[in-house]
């Protein structure tokens, strides 16, 4: 399905990352967000505010996070496509939350502009030491998607795309941007309308009567209905079987909870998206995502002009974790070279996945600024010995 | 076998019976005092939602053959906002705990009072957390036994229909669950208003609370309410607060008219934008 005009400002734009999501977001056919003020997220939904009544939605600031981040589930069950906007603080609050989608499986997004933490941290600096919060932060075992842009044309193109997998997946995607990326300004083009595939709910055709909120044909992914169509369907965040009836037996826990895991496991390969550059003669890789990649390129362009056999590997997906692509690597590949803005968290990822074949160099950061390049070469230098 | 069948069945998930509530809890006849008022209010049940929080009151999400949502603890009215904004054109029923309205979800309860979001809100209020064993609630009386105060609660507690008053609720009504005919009759009149309605019904909790604090089984209780509840239509809401054993003040507090959020969101867009603006389309995105 093509985007719907109005929502979809074509033309060429100088955007920072924060408006550039609020745009990707409208041309994904987003008409309702929830949220509450923390810098540096704010700006997107500042811009939503303005731009959605001119397109037909609704923008609601509520009163805290844990607010925000189930009235835009309400509204998706209305039959909204919604999301709601935040940072660390604000993110930690909305954990019960992003399990509930899970749970429940409510298709929408949670953009996080990553600052640095813990606690109120450093809210005017970049960090990415969300990362595994967005991935294990509620109880229970349950997956979702995480993407990372590194530019504001990829804040807008991206948002799209994590609408699209919300739809496809039925699952709250996280949205892992940081403070640099939200706040630099730059070229972005928005194509016309017709140029930008979105992806339909899946909703029911089923007749009434017919209708089973969780049964699945298959292919892991129930079809929804909304409120308001005649269902009278039941909605629960405890366990519950295909009619959405609760059941507290461990069969009826198990197959619900491997079917929420698997049907994003098993389509991980097809979920992952990297940007790769020369791995085929590469010793050393340097595994990297978000504003961090940007800096790693340029130590890349140093070792390289050393002569040192370097490739690059720029995460898009964090979550679920490329692990095939990390394995392949392993294969052939010296070391990974992981920097983050963070004391170690993806890199644990790597580590994993490389499964002792390759060894793997984390290049740590505090958050706060970015990496200096002269740190990362020092760890390709290292990795290269 | 009787060919009787009772008049709220067809509201009811009779797949999902029999209910967890035990015998003598007041939930169950709020829960009919409401099928009733679907009744009595012809309202139209394809475009009725019902959202409930988490605890025993939580648990009617799940017994109502309606578009029907167990949210999280607490939190069932922002649920119910996102809901009602994206499509206007459902009714929605908040239906839950004293705890879960006034405590873990007391900012929210306030907050969209304030904002005067189209909610009927019906809290059953059995003074305590009963769905984890019986915990002292925001709403329970001075001096009650409670599992975590078992010396006798200390904290004065919430009058709620005075707390959702000054926040702005336009309609504020409060009931006992041997007011059944009452009740029905305020939540039907509640579907007449635009705007943030919340009836309050007090309710036996005679595993927990009746029995704790020795006040007798189910029957007692309704015996109590008979004999020290009074109606007082109109009655300051600051005078309507609860003693353990004292008086109840029922009846209609506040029956009011001010525009409700969407109304006041669409004149102001309106206003503002001119021409630019445009009406939210349906949000059906099929
Ligand atoms: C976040 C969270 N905290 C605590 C709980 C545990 N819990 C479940 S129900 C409940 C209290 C419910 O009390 P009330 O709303 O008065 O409902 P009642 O059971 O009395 O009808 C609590 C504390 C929970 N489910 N979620
Ligand atoms: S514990 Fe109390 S409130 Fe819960 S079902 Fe039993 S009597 Fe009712
Ligand atoms: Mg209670």
């Amino acid at each position: 399905m093509k985007a719907d005009p109005r929502g979809v400002l074509t033309g060429v734009h100088f955007l920072d990352g924060d408006h550039a999501c609020c745009e990707g977001a409208l041309a994904a056919g987003a008409r309702f967000a929830a949220g509450y003020p923390i810098t540096p997220s704010t700006e997107v939904v500042e811009r939503f505010a303005a731009r959605v009544p001119t397109v037909g939605g609704t923008f609601i600031q509520m009163e805290d996070e844990l607010a925000a981040s189930i009235t835009l589930q309400g509204a998706v069950w209305g039959g909204a496509k919604a999301f709601t906007v935040t940072s660390g603080p604000g993110f930690s609050l909305m954990m019960e939350h992003i399990g509930y989608a899970a749970m429940t499986e409510t298709p929408c997004v949670f953009v996080d502009v990553q600052r640095g933490g813990p606690s109120t941290g450093l809210p005017t600096l970049p960090a990415q030491a969300d990362m595994m919060q967005a991935r294990w932060g509620s109880h229970g075992d349950y997956e979702i998607i995480a993407l990372c842009p590194n530019s504001p044309q990829e804040c807008f193109d991206l948002t799209i795309k994590a609408f699209n997998l919300a739809e496809e997946f039925r699952v709250p995607v996280m949205f892992m941007m940081d403070e640099v990326v939200g706040h630099m300004t730059e070229k972005v083009v928005i194509p016309p309308a017709d140029q930008i595939e979105v992806v339909p709910r899946r909703h029911t055709r089923k007749p009434l009567g017919e209708y089973l909120p969780y049964q699945t044909n298959g292919d892991m992914v129930p079809e929804i209905a909304h409120a308001g169509e005649g269902y009278k369907f039941h909605i629960t965040g405890l366990t519950h079987d295909e009619r959405g009836y609760p059941n507290m037996t461990p069969q009826v826990q198990d197959k619900l909870v491997r079917r929420l895991q698997n049907k994003i496991r098993n389509a991980a390969d097809r979920i992952a998206l990297y940007e790769e550059e020369n791995l085929q003669d590469a010793e050393v890789v340097v595994v990297s995502y978000g504003i961090t990649s940007r800096v790693a390129q340029r130590a890349i362009e140093m070792a390289r002009a050393k002569k040192l056999p370097v490739g690059k590997l720029r995460l898009i997906t964090a979550w679920p974790f490329p692990e095939t692509k990390i394995r392949e690597l392993s294969a052939y590949v010296k070391a990974f070279v992981v920097p983050e803005l963070n004391l170690g968290q993806m890199v644990h990822e790597v580590e994993r996945a490389a499964a002792g074949k390759a060894r793997t160099f984390a290049v740590p950061h505090a958050g706060g600024s970015v990496h200096h390049p002269e740190d990362i070469l020092k760890a390709i230098v290292e990795a290269s010995r | 076998m009787s060919d009787f069948t009772n008049p709220v069945e067809p509201f009811l998930r009779t797949d999902r019976m029999p209910h967890i509530w035990c015998p003598g809890c007041g939930i169950g006849t709020t829960v009919n005092c409401f099928a009733r008022a679907l009744i009595e209010s012809k309202i139209d049940l394809e475009s009725l939602a019902l959202v409930s929080g988490i605890g025993c009151t939580g648990r009617v999400a799940g017994y109502v053959k309606l578009d029907s949502f167990h949210t999280t603890h607490g939190r069932a009215i922002p649920f119910a906002t996102g809901l009602k904004l994206a499509n206007p054109k459902l009714n929605v029923v908040v239906y839950s705990g004293d705890g879960d309205l006034s405590a873990i979800g007391g900012n929210h309860l306030i907050h969209a009072a304030r904002r005067n979001i189209d909610l009927k809100v019906i809290c059953v209020n059995n003074l305590i957390y009963a769905m984890t064993g019986g915990q002292t609630a925001p709403t329970t009386p001075s001096h009650a036994i409670t599992s975590t105060s078992p010396y006798g609660s200390c904290e004065p507690a919430f009058n709620l229909p005075h707390l959702v008053e000054a926040a702005g609720a336009v309609y504020v009504a409060r009931w006992t669950t041997f007011h059944v005919r009452q009740l029905a009759r305020s939540i039907a009149e509640a579907f007449n208003k635009k705007g943030f309605s919340f009836i309050e019904v007090i309710s036996p909790c005679p595993t927990l609370f009746q029995r704790r604090n020795k006040l007798g089984d189910g029957l007692d209780t309704m015996k109590y309410y008979k004999e020290k509840s009074k109606v007082k239509h109109g009655a300051p809401t600051s005078e309507v607060g609860m003693t353990m054993t004292g008086e109840i003040i029922v009846g209609k507090f506040v029956d009011r008219d001010r525009p409700d959020y969407q109304t006041m969101a669409r004149a102001q867009l309106a206003e503002s934008l001119g021409d630019r603006f445009v009406e939210q389309a349906e949000m059906v995105c099929s």
